[in-house]
């Protein structure tokens, strides 16, 4: 084999401009698929990041039926306090979570004494919320980050638009799931910024401050956000406390819980779905290139070289060792092409972070590109590189291999 | 006993719609070290002949031994490995491999065909280089010395496996005179000290004589066996 090698490397230095200008296809392919891999997934999970780590968290679980009717913030169709208290019990169990918050989400009218305008409010344990989105703190612009009984945090979008500045005391008024009304003040102690996806305009007070709003004697739970504490693991465990969660039937022998991720509950995981088709496009265009590139200069080599095949032939070249000869050229250009692109890549990545690219992601701004290189993804490029290049000098090799001595020697 | 053994050979190509019959019912024997020439104008067979004593084609007609083998039967794999253990090529045009130097060229048989360990092909290519009288070029690649030499190289590659018979075609038509002579006494001189049966074909009449049995072929007939000068006798 490292004859074969040596040989296969020797033809390829032979034809130097042309080897150079296929590795260099290759390499600019690579390159790209990297950087391109990069940039794409580190934006997909900062993407991500936003949504479960602002507002969504990683899991929730409602009432049966309440998702269908989230836009409406059903009060009735929040969990009563003994199923609250079992799928808590049954959320204190399960190791892979990091943390959980309990919600009561409702509707309200908001005023500053001279305007009103609606919003919609999480009543939250504020520990356990921070602790389940942990970027909700540093969502608060104005304002302190910590939330206490009495105070609100409101979207900033509201602050500006009714005139209301930290330290303003402000009314919160609500519907019951009665029909009764009910009021509240509150001095607005954070101005929250605003972020793209459900909730991402949410105000947020203490959980027992919601109770008083609206009246609830027994606590009544909206949703309950899970944070897990390895983010990779999001499908083995959703399946595993679906399971869980489905064997608690109500008296009807329903089901009482439903559990959704956040790709079911946010419309970003389209996105998120939209960046993995373009990733696996832009693979197939490299996949193309290499097969392409290899292909035409194989082809090349076996033409340029049908009298030297027609030699070794003749000599008693066994077909496989003559294709072998071809497809270890191929590999060998794959192989730089691999090596080559992938260092180029990082060096690239590493610039572009140097360089600090800002860009924003709907109502957040200037948020900083940290492109990633993903050793499984350099794997990946790399394997898919050096198996297309075997396979695309696969066709000339076998011509090689297949060629008539006596026709070949004959060539001119 | 014969090396080669050849009865009532045909050989007929198709050119198009018509059938060209390049050998017409050709019958020979070559004994062991012999040293032999096939001479004729261009188009009467020799060429054809030689592909198929180094089982690089097959007869349309016919039977044909070479080294007590039916080569006719041999499929592409066994012919391979036929050709690797008992014949060596001399070729017109040298044709040594570009990016090999002269002593990986003699060694290429031994190591991809032969397979054989680095100490015998050591032994065998540095003996050869000897012989040839190339071993001062060893490291050098083709394009860095002169046909002749590259004729030597060639001369050496095929001997290098120990083969039974070494076929040549023309193998001084791209060499001066006295290239040419040089390179048939070297050939015979390895056959002498082979005992390799050398078959070469030429129409080159200065060098004809040099070879000790020579058959004339005209038209893809066989018209004549000369053994020449009593130099050797069957």
């Amino acid at each position: 084999m490292s004859n074969l090698l040596k040989i296969a490397i020797r033809n390829l230095l032979r034809y130097k401009r042309r080897t150079l200008l296929t590795a260099s296809l290759i390499t600019v392919g690579v390159v790209f698929v990297l950087v391109f891999i990069s940039v794409s997934s580190s934006f997909k999970n900062m993407m991500i990041g936003q949504i479960t780590d602002s507002v969504i968290g990683h899991l929730q679980v409602h009432r049966k039926g309440y998702v269908a009717s989230i836009e409406n913030l059903p009060l009735n169709l929040n969990l009563k306090a003994g199923a609250a208290a079992k799928l808590e019990n049954i959320l204190n169990k399960q190791l892979e979570i990091e943390s959980y918050s309990p919600r009561i989400k409702f509707g309200g009218m908001f005023s500053n004494f001279v305007e009103t305008t609606n919003i919609r409010l999480n009543g939250i344990y504020p520990d356990k919320e921070l602790k389940t989105v942990p970027l909700l703190a540093s969502r608060v612009t104005d304002g302190k980050r910590v939330l206490d009984k009495g105070d609100i945090w409101i979207p900033e979008l509201l602050a500006k638009g009714m005139k209301v500045k930290v330290g303003d005391t402000i009314v919160v008024v609500a519907t019951n799931k009665d029909g009764s009304v009910n009021g509240k003040q509150f001095i607005v102690s954070g101005v929250l910024e605003s972020v793209t996806g459900p909730g991402g305009r949410d105000g947020y007070i203490h959980i027992d401050d919601a109770m008083e709003v609206l009246r609830m004697e027994e606590m009544g739970i909206s949703e309950i956000a899970i944070r897990l504490k390895d983010f990779g693991k999001l499908n083995s465990f959703s399946k595993k406390l679906d399971g869980l969660l489905s064997k608690e039937l109500n008296q009807q022998d329903k089901p009482v819980f439903e559990l959704h991720t956040w790709e079911k509950l946010s419309p970003f995981y389209n996105i998120a779905r939209m960046i993995d088709v373009m990733t696996f496009f832009i693979k197939l265009m490299l996949i193309a290139i290499v097969l392409i590139s290899i292909m035409n200069v194989m082809i090349m080599a076996v033409y340029e070289r049908i009298r030297e095949i027609g030699t070794i032939a003749a000599i008693g070249t066994l077909p496989g060792k003559i294709l072998n000869m071809f497809v270890i050229e191929g590999f060998c250009l794959g192989i730089v092409g691999a090596v080559i692109g992938n260092v180029a890549g990082i060096v690239l990545i590493f610039i572009l972070n140097t360089l600090k690219i800002t860009f924003n992601f709907g109502q957040q701004q200037g948020l900083i590109l940290q492109a990633n290189v993903n050793p499984a993804d350099i794997a990946a490029i790399s394997v898919t590189v050096i198996i297309v290049s075997i396979i695309a000098s696969l066709q000339p090799a076998f011509k090689a291999s297949r060629m008539e001595p006596i026709k070949a020697l004959r060539h001119v | 006993m014969s090396l080669i053994a050849a009865k009532g050979i045909d050989k007929e190509y198709q050119t198009g719609e018509a059938a060209v019959k390049a050998l017409k019912g050709i019958s020979f024997e070559i004994a062991p070290a012999s040293f032999v020439s096939f001479i004729g104008p261009s188009g009467s067979g020799k060429t054809t002949l030689l592909n198929l004593i180094g089982c690089l084609d097959k007869p349309t007609k016919g039977k044909l031994e070479v080294a007590d083998t039916d080569v006719l039967h041999l499929d592409r794999k066994q012919s391979a490995l036929f050709r690797g253990n008992n014949i060596g090529f001399i070729f017109q045009d040298f044709n040594l491999l570009p990016v090999l130097t002269v002593y990986e060229n003699i060694e290429y048989p031994l190591l991809m065909v032969q397979s054989a360990p680095a100490s015998e092909r050591k032994k065998r290519v540095t003996a050869l280089l000897n012989a040839v009288g190339m071993i001062d070029q060893k490291d050098k690649y083709p394009d860095q010395i002169s046909g002749g030499q590259k004729q030597r190289v060639a001369i050496a590659r095929a001997l290098v496996t120990n083969p039974k018979l070494v076929l040549a075609d023309e193998p001084t038509a791209n060499l001066d005179h006295k290239t040419a002579y040089m390179v048939i006494e070297l050939m015979k001189k390895m056959r002498d000290e082979f005992r390799t049966t050398f078959i070469f074909s030429t129409h080159d009449q200065k060098i004809v004589g040099e070879a000790e049995i020579i058959f004339t072929l005209e038209d893809g007939n066989l018209l004549d066996r000369h053994v020449e000068g009593g130099k050797r006798n069957e």
